[in-house]
């Protein structure tokens, strides 16, 4: 089932040094780049139907059409590195093992959307990360892929590393840019969207580190050779991360719209013996739990997710077995997105802090019979009242713990009930 | 974000050495704006000494041109920056998710029954210090913990009681 598109280079030693990249075809796409017109790249990367890999499966050559044109301002590139969605663990494997492929996607969208500063946001827990990939710039530098002129030809390209410092909210693409400019990562109103106003209010394109280590293999065989791999609506391929209780953990690149039982099974060694599957979270933790009995029929792409009323999102798989407590498991991410609310919107500050003290008391032997349906208005009442989507993110995962295992939620109240003394 | 109750003072004048400097001054050339400069120099700080002290936020302020506030609220907002100094051995576990899954409280409570360590503290000695955090991008290989910067994967008691042995005894882990 795997494939290697994008892990074409993973597996062979020091593919990270310039030298090891080049006898593996890297930087083969350059010549051909500066033969065609950036128009045309941007339709072979429409035409391969590449999405959005950050999670939210945005057409990536759309995205480029909607930069204003005959602006007498600079176009930037944010290149997002952030990678901090629970359960999401790809990106890191392109920076480490392949990130001249990244520098190279960089010059390809670059020189598409006419774009002559780059900036790799990257998370700051990446430390040894951020110092490969800084190693293979500085290397691309000295050998005239980056720099003022970009293989002899009159395009100058720099890229710029610029290091996180542990905050989630900053792979939202407005946090990301306030984070750039030396701010707190609040996200932005939108609109004006970025495309139009962005980095230092100047027209931005953001994309996911996956999105654009796509693009060599999409210039270099063309649109239909990508869109060979996966379905009609989802094309080509993604780098999966399958974590959790499993036999097989790790991250596996297979082409779109695969069964997504049967990835787990066959690729990730299915649920630990004496085990039986329980649910599966399909794409990050944000994404809405499937049980095993609608985990049957869902594919791995993002139509037959959103068929199944849960999302895509950054392939991040994480496989539940019996032993989960699922109410144990809501108050973890609960946890989790309470404390990376970047804290500017009431609802998501104060809502997130109130549904984990909520889930605590639950756990804790000290939960009403209420609760449960607290705990979804308050969900309703947060959603979509924000800046951002974060308190979404929570709301949507958590709401689909409450409705599709109620009855854990109602067993620990009911046990805190007959726990009172009876009067 | 960081409790701001943390911030100190160190008592004495901070300022780059020569190898940051001259980071900063490769820095000061890849943007647009002086501002951008807040938080690779935050970092420069935290590197060069171990932590943020109120002294280095004024000298980042000073240096880049801009309020000293500003710095503050970078400082302050961002929960990687220490505004305080870490032990020598810095452990981070992973909370989240799949290492929570996979046995993370194993080991946070190990830290907490051997070393008398609780999430957010330092030891006596100064040689420990815990921190638990939110998801570290290494679920395949979880449980994972971060300690001085460098990841250990699939962590279990018994190896972690391996990695802090030999970073006592001066070694790398």
């Amino acid at each position: 089932m795997e494939v290697k598109i994008l892990s074409a280079r993973f597996d062979i030693a020091d593919a990270n040094k310039l030298e090891v990249a080049k006898k593996h075809g890297a930087y083969g796409t350059l010549e051909k780049l500066f033969t065609m017109e950036p128009a045309e790249v941007t339709e072979v990367v429409k035409a391969s139907g590449l999405r959005g890999r950050g999670g939210a499966g945005f057409p990536t050559g759309l995205k480029w059409t909607f930069l204003p044109k005959g602006l007498d301002k600079p176009v930037y590139l944010a290149v997002n590195s952030d990678e901090s969605e629970p359960a999401t663990f790809k990106d890191r494997y392109i920076l480490v093992r392949d990130p001249h492929m990244l520098i190279e996607g960089i010059i390809i969208c670059c020189y598409a959307i006419n774009s002559h500063d780059a900036y790799i946001y990257i998370r700051g827990e990446y430390i040894y990360q951020a110092k490969i990939l800084q190693a293979a710039i500085d290397e691309a530098y000295a050998a005239g892929y980056l720099g003022d002129k970009v293989l002899g030809h009159d395009f100058r390209i720099d890229v710029t590393v610029h290091r996180g410092a542990g905050a989630y909210i900053c792979g939202e693409e407005t946090a990301l840019l306030e984070s750039i400019e030396g701010k707190k990562g609040q996200p932005r109103s939108k609109p004006p969207f970025p495309a139009v106003e962005g980095l230092y209010g100047c027209p931005t394109i953001i994309n996911n580190v996956q999105s654009i280590a796509s693009l060599p293999f999409i210039l270099e065989k063309g649109a239909d050779a990508y869109k060979a791999y996966g379905t009609e609506k989802s094309s080509g391929t993604h780098l999966f991360g399958i974590s959790g209780l499993v036999k097989k953990p790790g991250m596996y690149e297979l082409p779109l719209g695969l069964p997504l039982v049967e990835v787990v099974d066959k690729v990730a060694g299915g649920v630990r013996d004496g085990r039986t599957l329980k649910g599966i979270i399909p794409g990050g933790s944000s994404t809405p739990v499937l049980t095993a009995e609608e985990a049957q029929s869902v594919t791995l792409d993002y139509e037959s997710m959103a068929a199944h009323k849960t999302m895509f999102g950054s392939g991040g798989i994480v496989v539940l077995d019996d032993t989960v407590d699922m109410v144990k498991l809501a108050e973890n991410l609960v946890h989790f997105y309470y404390h990376e609310s970047c804290g500017q919107c009431t609802p998501c500050r104060e809502g997130l802090g109130w549904m984990l003290k909520i889930l605590g008391a639950i756990i804790a032997g000290k939960g009403k019979a209420k609760d449960i349906d607290l705990l979804l208005e308050l969900c309703d009442n947060i959603e979509m009242k924000t800046v951002c989507v974060l308190s979404a993110a929570c709301t949507m995962a958590l709401r689909s713990y409450l409705n599709k295992f109620r009855s854990e939620f109602e067993a620990y109240i009911a046990n805190t009930a007959s726990a009172q003394p009876v009067m | 974000m960081s409790n701001r109750a943390e911030l100190m003072e160190s008592g004495k004048p901070f300022a780059f050495d020569a190898e940051r400097d001259a980071e900063f001054e490769r820095l000061a050339k890849r943007y647009p704006s002086r501002d951008s400069l807040i938080l690779p120099s935050l970092w420069l700080v935290q590197d060069q000494q171990g932590w943020i002290s109120t002294e280095a936020i004024a000298y980042v302020a000073d240096r880049i041109g801009t309020f000293a506030s500003q710095v503050y609220e970078v400082a302050t907002f961002y929960t990687m920056y220490h505004l305080q100094p870490k032990g020598k051995i810095h452990i981070c576990v992973c909370r989240t998710l799949s290492c929570y899954l996979l046995g993370k409280q194993q080991i946070v409570d190990y830290l907490h029954n051997e070393l008398g360590l609780k999430p957010g503290q330092i030891s006596e000695d100064g040689l420990f210090s815990l921190e638990e955090v939110e998801c570290l991008g290494h679920c395949g290989s979880a449980p994972v913990v971060q300690i001085n910067g460098e990841f250990h994967e699939n962590m279990s008691v018994d190896k972690l009681k391996e990695v802090l042995a030999t970073l006592q005894s001066g070694g790398r882990s």
